[in-house]
């Protein structure tokens, strides 16, 4: 039986980990030249820091995860720095493109842990050099050394924005401030539901502890108004606080992010059907809870099949693993499964309460100014879309997100919408008089990222 | 846009090019890291005409980094590795 798996970060690790342990060898493909995923990412070499300086109160975890990838690949087809960028569940196949070679990848069963990225909402000024996501500042600390100023401001909500200012902190960057827009009274509401996150909770309080008694000014309720700058980059950040009041934070980087959103194309690609999640404000494919689809031999783990976490996309690489075996006629413990399934509804139940505490501020996105940036690839301002919008409500049927898209070019450029997206459902939703659900969701196009045109797909 | 070395510094380093103009950078840098720890300050020009980009996700997602390198074409250049006598140029 042919096997693949795409991605090697947690879900992938544990998938291809019960794969292995049931006799298979799967091929398994990461686009990154190593596994780990984007939260265990391992800097390249010569770059030294050990696992504590690295990955904080998760060391454990991610040198686990190292540890059984490092034994793992020797046992499978491990092909990195592949991307695949196509699949068609009906034939079976997936298309891939190594160093600038094509792969054809044939597969009975395939288990896609395609990850997530920051969930953005645009601010006037973002497309500034110096600004970049929270994750992105994350990345560039961990896996290169390196802060993305010299001071930096933190701006959005959950708990990557405290966990990212603690880290820059920590490493020596000056955090001139760390902009909340959730509100205090939000987060309080969703106290108890919190606790039931244990650990990871009190790791949550012990950063925000930690800032506050260092000095870094940390605001809740906040508006962002505008990042500032000149032809050097970012100057500063123009925000009101909870009580109307407009402010300036001088700072040469801005970080943003409201929580992740799945990088779900490929799942979009074989045909799974999406659902839109309204505690997750997120499009999620769809999937019961061990991770098989409606798709015939496509199973989904990790956040690409809807944001869990690390330590959900662990349990849930390993339950997909168990399901596919399954399905394929191997025995399985059925204690193993059940166990897992107990560990992954526990840990959902927190998930849910993390999602009230952070909620998708959607009238942040709704109000970005006429004359911001909206789309930066394609450079389309917001009021290119609302005045869309409006044009196509006086004549044509039930608009959604794709006609926008044909209309404006919204999420047809380079990223595919994979950062305007969110924001510009939102913005449309407004426009029209909608629920976001009924504005769709931009589909996703085969190649799933830019790849050469002189690469054709392999035979 | 100027990132700042914070840890693991201490590393051999390595020569490159950015429009023909030397760049110093460290062995294990992404171009991106490269370029941006140097004084590039940004990676390349908006098509349309709304100014400097420097990158945005650095996971290889937003392809807001795009720069061309002399023999390899157009790459991300947060997710390719700087090497030594590279020629780069602004994408």
């Amino acid at each position: 039986m042919k096997v693949a798996v795409v991605g090697a970060g947690p879900a992938g690790v544990r998938a291809v980990e019960r794969l292995v342990a049931a006799g298979l060898s799967p091929v398994w493909m990461d686009e990154a030249p190593d596994g780990g995923g984007r939260i265990y990412q391992r800097p390249p070499a010569p770059l030294a820091r050990d696992a504590r300086t690295l990955y904080g109160f998760e060391a454990k975890r991610a040198t686990a995860i190292h540890d059984t990838l490092d034994a793992l690949k020797p046992r499978t087809d491990w092909r990195p720095e592949t991307l695949v960028w196509h699949i068609r569940a009906g034939a079976k196949q997936m298309q891939a493109l190594h160093r600038g070679a094509q792969q054809r990848i044939d597969f009975d069963a395939a288990i896609l842990c395609t990850g997530a990225m920051d969930r953005v909402i645009p601010v006037p000024g973002w497309t500034l050099p110096g600004v970049t996501t929270l994750g992105a500042a994350q990345i560039a600390l961990k896996a290169q050394g390196c802060g993305i100023g010299r001071r930096v401001v933190f701006l959005g909500t959950g708990p990557l924005l405290v966990l990212v200012a603690y880290q820059y902190a920590k490493a020596g960057a000056e955090v001139a401030a760390v902009l909340d827009t959730t509100p205090f009274a939000t987060k309080a509401r969703a106290a108890p539901g919190l606790l039931l996150g244990g650990a990871t909770f009190a790791k949550g309080l012990y950063y925000t502890a930690w800032l506050k008694r260092h000095g870094i000014p940390m605001v809740e309720g906040i508006t962002p108004l505008a990042i500032e700058g000149d032809a050097q980059g970012v100057t500063g950040v123009r925000w009101r606080d909870a009580r109307g009041r407009e402010q300036h934070t001088a700072c040469d980087a801005a970080g943003m992010g409201w929580g992740l959103k799945p990088e779900a194309q490929l799942a979009d690609l074989a045909g799974v059907p999406f659902r839109h999640d309204a505690v997750q404000a997120n499009w999620v494919p769809v999937r019961d809870d061990a991770g098989r689809t409606p798709v015939p031999g496509i199973y989904l783990a990790g956040d690409g099949a809807g944001i869990g976490g690390a330590e959900v996309a662990e349990l849930a690489g390993a339950r997909a693993a168990l399901a596919l075996l399954q399905d394929a006629g191997h025995r399985i413990d059925p204690i193993d499964t059940v166990t897992l399934d107990r560990r992954l509804a526990g840990l959902a139940r927190f998930r849910a309460a993390l999602e009230r505490a952070f909620p998708f501020p959607a009238h942040l996105a709704r109000s970005l100014p006429d004359d911001a940036i909206l789309c930066r690839c394609e450079g389309l301002r917001a009021g290119e879309l609302r005045a869309a919008a409006r044009a196509e409500a006086a004549t044509g049927p039930a608009p959604e997100m794709n006609r926008a898209k044909a209309f404006t070019r919204v999420g047809m450029g380079r990223c595919q919408g994979r950062v305007c997206g969110a924001a510009a459902a939102e913005i449309l939703a407004a426009e029209l008089g909608r629920p976001v659900p009924r504005i769709g969701r931009l589909r996703g196009q085969p190649p799933v990222k830019p790849i050469p045109i002189v690469a054709g797909a392999a035979p | 846009m100027k990132l700042v070395r914070l840890r693991d510094a201490s590393r051999p380093r390595i020569a490159l090019t950015l429009e023909g103009a030397p760049i110093e950078a460290l062995q294990g840098d992404t171009l991106l890291t490269a370029l941006l720890a140097a004084d590039a300050g940004h990676l390349r020009n908006s098509e349309f005409g709304d100014g400097p980009r420097a990158g945005f996700c650095l996971m290889a997602a937003c392809q807001d980094c795009w720069v061309v390198v002399e023999g390899l074409g157009r790459v991300r250049a947060c997710a390719t590795l700087a090497e030594d006598g590279m020629e780069v140029r602004r994408g």
